[in-house]
């Protein structure tokens, strides 16, 4: 994490317990002792254990679990929907366990924004008038509220929906309403309970993807429930795992793949697919040898032949990628007796970003036995990625599982590529 | 053998209701006073009309509240009661019966709300609804009568007492029924309990409330009718002339009329809880 990210929120020593005399369970959670037996010996329910994160502002932050992993005691802790049993929650660097019930209230109106796993719209309103709900708790004009609603509306692309009410929308239609409600009254922070759990996979796969780009443009600090990895993992610009009201893991996605801290978290993730979260980045080859733009074809075929290439990138000087050289066009340019390889040039494969997944790289290099380059934001060339090193890549990355189901994925996904 | 002395409960009873007839009875026989001219004012006010204005009137409200088909019935059905000579008979019951719902969902609404919303006034206040529902109603007519002498006005008390329990039981019972994931959401935006039962607890309510509402007129309609024996007017004073006289024909005559004025009261009711049941709902 670039150091000028600032912490939005900081947990510390989270814990909750469920019932009126937690005392007992804590001092059993204080010697180690596991949800299963706290619940045996107290008959007490152990919510979340010493939970230590924090949210980064502007990040998608996953929690991730299987369920009764304690992920959902968690999130609502966070707006004290649980009231913590131990522990501080501070929200840009004030405590707010210790709030009273008025300073509590100001807080769930103007810091917090949820959305619920069943919508939870109120079937009696308008969705108009559900997207205005927290601006009319918070007691906010009949016009301004009806103009945030609408653009809250627009955002999610429910405009000219306005009038119908809940029971009218599909399930889709409907949590982008639970969505705009929450956007509505422009919070510091989104707590998305399994805001996408209950609809159908596709779906879903589109939600995830708007829910992306929407945080592209509002840049809100999201905290994300879900109990399915590879949501977790296309979502989360870092990722919490939990099992047992306990955190096993904090870190970003390849890291918790690729260097598991657990045996349990090893177990999970396990089931991925690994293309979903190879990136380009991992398979691609480092740019050695490139053609500048004010080459002659003769040096360039030289370079093609000192590194056993039929191809080169073309660059400008400070290596801004231009387009690409085969071989074959350099020794025919060679042969006519031209100077420059402007002629011979070829756009190539369309770059991708380092962060670009294995999985989207496999289309576009089905078609041509063209290297696809990668890119950086300002243009320049990292690397190209070529069918054979990304196989390889492949390769290496499950050898070091070696786990049945990702094996076998894999070569499904090598013989469809070669 | 050894003699257990009875418990002087019926004592107790009647010491304890002349305490209270002792200090009050003036403050309600002032409004008993009060209530009965008022009750004797809307039943002349209505009888100002000429029945079968009233009746068309009637009709064309119950059509706008129901369907074509109520309304037609309605029709029907109050002609009938004009043509057997009970129209201000009924008038007077319908009054009464009006009255005592007033009030008991009045008192009963907030109970209600009380005891969905506080676990303590839950456990205080419904084994005491167990209680007047199971007591027998005849009883509560005894005790109505020192406070408000005879006469429609003890009639609605105990009326009143009779009917209130459904109108307290549904309106407990809709709101805890609403899910638990809205009042959540109104929680995480920061709602106040007003807020949350104003916004969402009470809208979500409305058709259980109006069922409950529902019980409570049958209840004071069948209860009004009873309390002809301590000089309410009505529909029950007839019947209770046909049993004093033995005439049967009589008696029947006058309880169609309430069965009528039952199906009325009931049909309508219905009708505006399911308008706003057919309001939105997922």
């Amino acid at each position: 994490m670039p150091a000028e990210q600032s912490v939005k929120i900081a947990v510390r020593g989270l814990t909750k317990v469920f019932g009126d005399e937690p005392k007992d369970a804590l001092a059993l959670l204080r010697q180690g002792e596991t949800k299963q037996a706290i619940f045996e010996k107290t008959g007490l329910a152990v919510g979340v254990a010493d939970a230590d994160f924090d949210v980064i502002e502007g990040e998608i932050l996953v929690v991730m679990g299987l369920s009764g992993s304690g992920k959902s005691s968690l999130i609502r802790c966070l707006n004290r929907l649980n009231e913590p049993t131990a522990g501080q929650i501070l929200l840009d660097g004030r405590d707010i366990v210790p709030l009273g019930h008025r300073e509590l209230l100001e807080v769930r109106r103007s810091k917090y924004g949820m959305v619920f796993q069943h919508f939870a719209l109120f079937p009696h309103r308008s969705i108009r008038e559900n997207v205005e709900f927290g601006l009319e708790i918070q007691g906010c004009a009949v016009d301004e509220r009806a103009e945030k609603a609408l653009i809250a509306l627009k955002q999610v692309g429910l405009e000219g929906w306005e009038d119908a009410t809940p029971g009218q929308l599909s399930g889709g239609m409907q949590q982008r309403v639970g969505l705009a409600r929450a956007l509505a009254v422009d919070p510091d922070v989104l707590l998305m309970d399994e805001a996408f759990s209950a609809l159908d996979p596709l779906i879903r796969r589109d939600m995830q993807q708007e829910l992306v780009a929407l945080q592209s443009r509002v840049r809100k600090t999201i905290v994300f429930i879900t109990h399915d990895l590879d949501e977790a993992l296309f979502l989360g610009n870092r990722i919490v795992l939990m099992k047992d009201a306990r955190i096993e893991q904090v870190g970003t996605a390849e890291e918790i793949l690729s260097n598991p801290a657990t045996p349990y978290v090893e177990r999970f993730v396990a089931e991925v697919d690994k293309t979903k979260v190879l990136t380009a980045s991992a398979v691609m080859r480092r740019a050695r040898s490139v053609a500048f733009v004010n080459d002659g074809p003769r040096t360039v075929l030289r370079k093609m032949e000192d590194e056993d290439l039929s191809f080169l990138c073309v660059v400008e000087t400070d290596f801004r990628l231009r387009g690409i050289v085969r071989d074959d066009a350099a020794l025919d340019a060679v042969k006519r007796g031209e100077k420059s390889i402007t002629s011979i040039m070829e756009p190539g494969v369309q770059p991708v970003g380092p962060d670009t997944p294995v999985r989207d790289l496999f289309g576009l290099l089905a078609e041509t036995t063209m290297p696809a380059p990668v890119v950086d934001d300002a243009g320049r060339l990292l690397g190209v990625v070529v069918r054979a090193s990304l196989l390889q890549g492949l390769a290496e990355s499950i050898g070091s599982n070696g786990n049945a189901s990702t094996s076998d994925s894999a070569t499904e996904i090598v013989e469809t590529a070669a | 053998m050894i003699e257990i002395p009875r418990l002087p409960l019926a004592e107790w009873i009647d010491d304890g209701l002349d305490v209270l007839t002792g200090q009050f009875a003036g403050a309600t026989k002032v409004v008993s006073d009060l209530m009965e001219t008022g009750i004797e004012g809307t039943v002349d006010a209505l009888m100002w009309l000429p029945p079968g204005v009233t009746i068309v009137l009637a009709g064309l409200l119950v059509w706008r509240l129901t369907g074509i088909r109520t309304a037609l019935f309605a029709l029907a059905g109050l002609a009938l009661l004009w043509n057997l000579g009970l129209w201000e008979a009924t008038l007077q019951t319908l009054v009464m019966v009006l009255i005592a719902t007033l009030i008991a969902v009045s008192v009963g609404g907030p109970l209600g709300i009380l005891a969905a919303l506080s676990p303590s006034a839950y456990r205080i206040i419904f084994p005491v609804l167990d209680f007047m529902q199971t007591m027998p109603a005849f009883v509560y007519l005894i005790p109505a009568i020192p406070f408000f002498g005879l006469g429609p006005v003890a009639a609605i008390f105990s009326t009143v007492i009779f009917a209130m329990p459904p109108a307290i039981r549904l309106t407990t019972l809709g709101i805890r029924q609403v899910p638990a994931d809205l009042v959540e959401a109104a929680d995480a935006f920061g709602a106040t309990r007003r807020q949350k039962l104003w916004k969402v607890q009470l809208p979500l309510a409305v058709p259980t409330i109006m069922a409950g509402i529902n019980q409570t007129i049958m209840l004071a309609l069948s209860m009004v009718v009873i309390a002809a024996m301590i000089g309410a007017q009505g529909l029950g004073g007839e019947v209770w002339r046909a049993i004093q006289r033995n005439e049967a024909g009589m008696g029947f005559e006058a309880g169609i009329a309430v069965v009528i004025l039952a199906m009325l009261l009931d049909r309508i009711t219905q009708g505006i809880g399911r308008r706003g049941k057919d309001q939105p709902s997922t």
